[in-house]
């Protein structure tokens, strides 16, 4: 060795270095639509403190954010503004969906909620519950953290690679015989129509 | 106290009462609605219209009318209370509009409107007020299913290596 490195000095790649600016500092973007959101604050108040792993700071504006949380029930009305809330943050960016309702749409089965925000955005990291605690979003933020250093790279080439949904197809097969049954309930006579006119288009 | 008497006398013979659990339901036929709810803002002081709803009766049992259309009334005064119904069917369903008597009921029609497709004639402003503009049924109705016809999932997905 030509030269010695002082006692103060590391030598890393420059991803590693990225990623442990960035894991040690998430900014998230709370998008709190129901009742997870009060878990949400609760997770960000004193008891539980947030700042602790260094992603206390909640910015009201995308722009300034990196870590979308999704914490609540979707209806359609509001995804189209999740969607632009999402395209509106800046790179590197994550989502976390908490609680069962923003996975999955929860016991919300119906016609205005949307059945999952993995349909129609990317999600990193899922939290099951309804709604979970704190504690299980604290582990979420850690287990990100952990994503982003073993999976980051300084120019988003990890994100690049992921060019199809991670949700399933909005129109599932179930849910596109649902809508064929319900318009032959429309047309009339739904009994009728199982037993004749679905064989014979079949 | 509002007897029925005084307004079969006023409104016409058509008006019927029900009583159950002390509340009191008036039923009333659809041309007669607007009179009957002036009158019972203006001489008996049913001053606040607490909310406008709607019932879809398809295929319940006995059911003679498609719809119910139900006003709530208050007398803040006396703290009186009146329920008062009535009745519209298909193709076409519509009623006046009580938004000249009650301000509040503007919003509360509008909503009836959107779940149910009822329209108020002479509403100022009749659009729909929970759902999306674009959206073309009208989820509360019967014959509608209660997991919708993929609206909900009608949108453009944003893949990660997009956006
Ligand atoms: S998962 Fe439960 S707590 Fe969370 S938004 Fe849905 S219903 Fe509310």
């Amino acid at each position: 060795m030509a030269v010695g490195l002082p006692e103060n000095i590391f030598i890393t790649r420059l991803d590693a270095a990225a990623n442990w600016a960035r894991s040690n500092s998430l900014w998230p973007m709370p998008f709190a639509t129901a009742c997870c959101g009060i878990e949400l604050m609760a997770t960000a108040a004193s008891r539980h403190d947030l700042a602790r792993f260094g992603a206390e700071v909640m910015r009201f504006s995308p722009r300034q954010c990196d870590l979308l949380i999704v914490a609540g029930r979707v209806v359609m009305k509001m995804l189209p503004v999740l969607q632009r809330i999402w395209l509106q943050m800046p790179e590197p960016k994550w989502c976390i969906s908490m609680g069962a309702c923003a996975c999955s749409g929860g016991v919300f089965d119906t016609y205005a909620v949307v059945q999952g925000v993995d349909r129609f955005i990317p999600v990193d990291m899922y939290v099951p519950g309804c709604p979970p605690r704190p504690e299980q979003l604290l582990a979420a933020v850690i287990d990100m953290q952990e994503k982003v250093r073993r999976t980051g790279t300084i120019m988003g080439r990890e994100f690049v690679s992921r060019d199809t949904s991670s949700g399933p197809s909005p129109f599932d097969l179930q849910e596109q015989h649902r809508i064929e049954d319900s318009r032959l309930i429309q047309l009339g006579g739904f009994s009728a129509a199982a037993t004749s006119t679905v064989e014979g288009d079949a | 106290m509002v007897s029925l008497q005084e307004l079969q006398d006023q409104f016409g013979s058509e008006i019927q009462e029900r009583v159950f659990r002390d509340n009191r339901f008036i039923d009333v036929p659809a041309e007669q609605l607007l009179q009957l709810l002036s009158g019972l803002k203006t001489q008996f002081s049913f001053d606040m219209l607490v909310d406008i709803t709607a019932v879809d009766w398809l295929d319940y049992e006995g059911a003679t009318d498609r719809f119910s259309v139900v006003y709530l009334l208050l007398n803040v005064d006396s703290g009186e209370r009146l329920t008062v119904r009535t009745a519209v069917n298909l193709p076409d369903p519509a009623l006046p509009s009580v938004c000249s008597l009650w301000m509040g009921a503007d919003w509360m029609e509008r909503e009836v409107y959107d779940m149910f497709g009822i329209s108020f004639t002479e509403h100022p402003d009749l659009r729909r007020i929970l759902m999306p503009e674009e959206f073309s049924a009208f989820p509360l109705r019967k014959d509608y299913p209660l997991k919708g016809r993929g609206e909900r999932h009608n949108f453009p997905v944003i893949t990660r290596s997009e956006g």
